[in-house]
Order: structure tokens, then sequence, then C-alpha cells
């Protein structure tokens, strides 16, 4: 089964982040490839350079970013585990190497199963 | 808010970390059951400690290193057993063993090479086919015994034997647990990779049962397949089999219709391809293309690829299918080979082209009870309106087949 990771930042210290952070994300992302559990990932671009469309009372409407809301979403990945348990540990130890090398970053992944063709009516 | 399930962890950490840990420990012991079995006792301790304790911060690391220290007790046991029995100066040899592995611990970078190295052992040619996939199965994609013996439809105690058997026969026979030295590495990678492609084949066309595929078993396959790869990105043919089988497992949404049935690829809604397992096919193919030489398995994804990157089957490039089979008849002579291509030349250049290559294959020992042959042959009849000659070898081919699913097709076509 597959499980889509989207990671998004509630509080991001002043400072860039680490550069053994993102060595760490890298290798873990590495490794969880060549585990061949990570099938897809990418980060995501500030709010600033995106655009939401929204329907609303009966109207379209087309808004640039950056998004009012704190938390930004950061990244997303495509893991194909053999179950939800196997998703939420890779979620954690992203989230992990997050707490343990950018001190004062907090925020959250949602860990979502993505239909797959047993889901869908044939 | 609800608690994780800690016994849940831990089967989700041990499916991901069991082959490293095994892997591992087979490096320190040079023994693959022992491996395992101080490997299972870690995992024993982690269902035991983590229900009571919680879940360790990092619970992969927990697992290798409580496996490790009880390998290494193992060790210094066994160094203070023989230091009695000889009573001889060994021991320095002994405790610089000790000292490397505790080394070990601490740099732990070779993780790769010890996957290798359990990979090339499990997948021995001293192995009867059957005990490799088993073994395989059991220590690098952590199945049990149970999911085992249900992938491949036999009985628990059968799938128990094949791994016991393994196990005491690479025991028995002193197999080393290394890398394979350069002149036996093309025929012992050749061992790997078609213990990899069976376990995938058997999940895609499930010999034998009701279901016309088991998706999971694919899946443990392309988790292998991708581990290879990233170990040993220098080899073709493993990116060649990689891409064959990322290319063949998009089709699985399409492969079965409303009820199950097969549904065969030129009659399938190309839509429900999984896109990004074909694009991860088509770049696994050209990191293949990349590095020149051309085998087997390269050959096949170049054929699967045809037909991933045809929009409608119309589309698809049947001449260069048809001169791709030609060029694998040559690099792997196989009847079944032989047999797709009379499928690839009907379609490039006529069922009656087609129908005299299947013909020259009637009398081939090895395609006897084979049900694709006259299922091949009976829809070229069809094909050159020879209609009641094409029922009778679809009949043929009903009788043939195990797969119920199968069957069902065959028949619905010979009562046509």
């Amino acid at each position: 089964m597959r499980y889509m990771l989207i990671l998004r930042a509630i509080d991001v210290p002043n400072t860039p982040p680490p550069a053994e952070l993102m060595e760490a994300i890298a290798k873990l992302g590495e490794e969880a490839g060549r585990a061949g559990a990570l099938l897809d990932t990418a980060g995501l671009a500030p709010s600033a350079q995106g655009a939401r469309v929204e329907v609303s009372g009966g109207k379209l409407s087309v808004t640039d970013g950056p998004f009012a809301e704190a938390k930004e979403l950061v990244s997303y990945a495509l893991f194909q585990v053999r179950s939800k348990e196997e998703a939420v540990e890779w979620a954690s130890r992203f989230l992990r190497l997050h707490r343990d090398l950018w001190e004062g970053w907090e925020g959250e992944a949602d860990v979502l199963r993505v239909f797959g063709p047993q889901d869908l009516p044939a | 808010m609800t608690e994780r399930d800690p016994r849940r962890v831990v089967e989700a950490v041990w499916r991901i970390e069991s082959a490293r840990v095994i892997a591992a420990l087979a490096r320190m012991l040079h023994d693959v059951g022992l491996a395992e079995e101080l490997a299972q006792d870690a995992l024993v301790l982690a269902l035991e400690q983590w229900p009571r304790t919680g879940v360790p911060g990092n619970p992969g690391g927990w697992l290798m290193l409580t496996a490790k220290h009880r390998a290494l007790d193992l060790i210094r046991r066994r160094a203070t057993y023989e230091r009695k029995l000889e009573e001889v100066g060994r021991d320095m040899e002994i405790r610089q063993e000790a000292a490397e592995a505790e080394l070990d611990d601490a740099l732990d970078d070779h993780v790769g090479d010890d996957l290798l190295r359990l990979i090339f052992t499990t997948c021995h040619p001293v192995l009867p086919a059957e005990g490799r996939v088993a073994l395989t199965l059991r220590l690098l994609c952590g199945l049990t015994t149970e999911e085992i013996a249900r992938a491949f439809l036999v009985p628990e105690p059968t799938a128990g034997q094949r791994v016991f058997r393994a196990k005491r026969t690479l025991a028995d026979k002193r197999v080393p647990i290394e890398l394979p030295p350069p002149p036996e590495l093309p025929q012992r990678l050749a061992s790997v990779l078609e213990v990899v492609y069976l376990v995938f084949n058997e999940g895609y066309a499930a010999t034998a049962g009701d279901d016309w595929m088991r998706p999971s078993l694919c899946e443990e396959a392309l988790r292998l397949g991708r581990l290879l790869a990233a170990l040993m990105p220098g080899e073709a043919e493993v990116h060649g089999l990689v891409a064959l089988m990322e290319l063949q497992a998009s089709r699985i949404p399409a492969r079965t219709g409303a009820d199950g049935e097969p549904v065969l690829l030129l009659d399938q809604d190309r839509g429900r391809w999984d896109r990004l397992l074909v694009r991860r096919g088509l770049e696994a193919l050209e990191r293949a293309r990349a590095l020149g030489a051309f085998g087997p398995y390269c050959l096949q994804a170049a054929i699967a690829a045809c037909h991933a990157r045809a929009a409608a089957p119309e589309d698809t490039d049947w001449e260069r299918v048809a001169a791709l089979y030609r060029v694998l008849v040559h690099v792997a002579p196989s009847p079944v080979v032989e047999l797709n291509r009379a499928v690839a030349v009907a379609m490039a250049y006529g069922p009656e082209r087609g129908l005299e290559i299947v013909d020259g294959l009637l009398d081939e020992r090895a395609l006897k009870g084979y049900p694709q042959l006259p299922a091949v042959r009976g829809d070229l009849l069809d094909r050159l309106g020879r209609h009641d000659e094409a029922r009778a070898e679809f009949g043929r081919a009903a009788r043939l087949t195990r797969n119920a699913r199968e069957r069902a097709l065959f028949l619905s076509r010979a009562g046509g």
C-alpha cells in the first residue's frame, strides 16, 4: 500500500537550516529509496511562489500566495509500505532529524493512505 | 489521539530493519542461521519490553544494537570456551575479532556490503530454486514462514522445511558469507536476479490458485530489485530487471476486471496504468542503456517499454517489439520467448507469419503442458477466420492451466 507523507512547518527558527540536517535528510531519503520504500519525493517552495484557487459561495477565485496560515507545506513523499505503522515509522525518522538537528523547529507530517486499485470500483 | 500500539510498531520496525540486522550479524558470526536466531531474540525482547517501557526514541537503532550485543556476547563466550579448550595464546586474535566487531558497531557504514553478502548467500546456487526463494523472502524481506507458505500456496510446514533445509545446506557446505569473486560474479548475479524475478512472477502471474495475481509478492520483488540496483549501480542487468518489474507492475491496476477476471494487455484500459511506475521503469531502463551491455532482462524491459510508451494498442511499435524478441531469442534461447515473438510478429506482419512460428513450436518438449501455446495458437487461428480450430485450441488451454481465473478466460473463448 502507498502512503503520502506531507510535511508541514509550524515554527521555523530564524537561522538557515543547518547543513547537518540537510545532509541527514538526504541520507535518510537515499536509505528509504534504496530500501525500495520511497517512490517519489520533492520539496515545495514557499507559498509566496504559489497561488490558491477556491470555490466559495458559487464563485471561483484565484489568490496569489503567500497563504495567510502559519503552516507552510515543506515537502511531500510517496512511500510503498506494508502497513500504516511502517509509513508512520518513516515519517517519525524524518521528524526526529528535524528535532535533533534544528533547534526550535516545529512541524508535523500527515501520513495519508493513497487509494490503490483495490479501493476503486472497476 | 490514540497511543501507538507497541506491538505493531515493533512489527513495522522489524519489517524495515530485519534484513540489515540479520546481514550485520551474519558478517559477525559467519552463519546465517545463527544470525537470524539472534536477530529474532532481539525482536522478542522488543516485543516484551516496548509495551512496558514505551517505544524507544530510535527503534531501528535499538533493534540493531540489541542484536549486535547478543552476537558479541556469543563471540566472547565462544572465545572463552575455546581458550579453555585449547589453552593456547589464541585469545589475542579473538579479542581482536571482538574489538573489530565492536568497532563495526561504532562505524556501521558497511550496511550495503552486509546486505549484498547476505543476498548472494541466500541466492547461492548450491540451493535449489525453491530454497533460495524461501530463504531470501525470509531473511531479506522479513516474511514469516506462514506468509511464505501463503504466497506459494504450500502448507506452512513445507515452507518451514524449505527455509530450514536451505540454512542447513549453507552450513553443511560451508558456504562463505561473502561477495562472489569477480570471475564468478556474472553467474552468481544471474542466480540472484532469477530469484527476484521468480518471486515477482509468482505474484504477477500466479501459476496456481484462485487469484490471478498476488500483488503483495510483486511488491516484495520490486523492493528487492530496487535494493539491488542501489547496491550494484554498475550492473546493467540489475537495472534491466528493475525496469522490467516496474513496467509490468504498472499494469497491475488494469490487469483485472470488475469481477477479478484477467484482462489481457491489448484489452487493458491504459488510463489505469500506474504512471509513476511507468516513469520509474523507463528511468531504470535508461540507466541500464547508459551502462551499455544489453542482457535478457534489459531486452524484456525494452519490450515492456514499447507497450508502456504506446498510448493505445494500435500505437504499439510491433516491428520493434518483434525485432527485440529476435535478439532476445539469440541471447536467451527459449521456446517461451519464441512463442512471444510469434505474437509480436503476428501483430507486425499478420497472423499467418505468427502462426508459422507457433506451428514450429508444436513439438517442443518444454512447451508440452504450457497453456499459453494453444491459447496463442487459438487466437491466431481466430484472427484467420478458422474459428472451429481456434475453439479447440482454447479448450486445450483451459484444460492445461492451473489458474482458475485463467481457465475461465480460456473457456469463454472456447465456447464463443
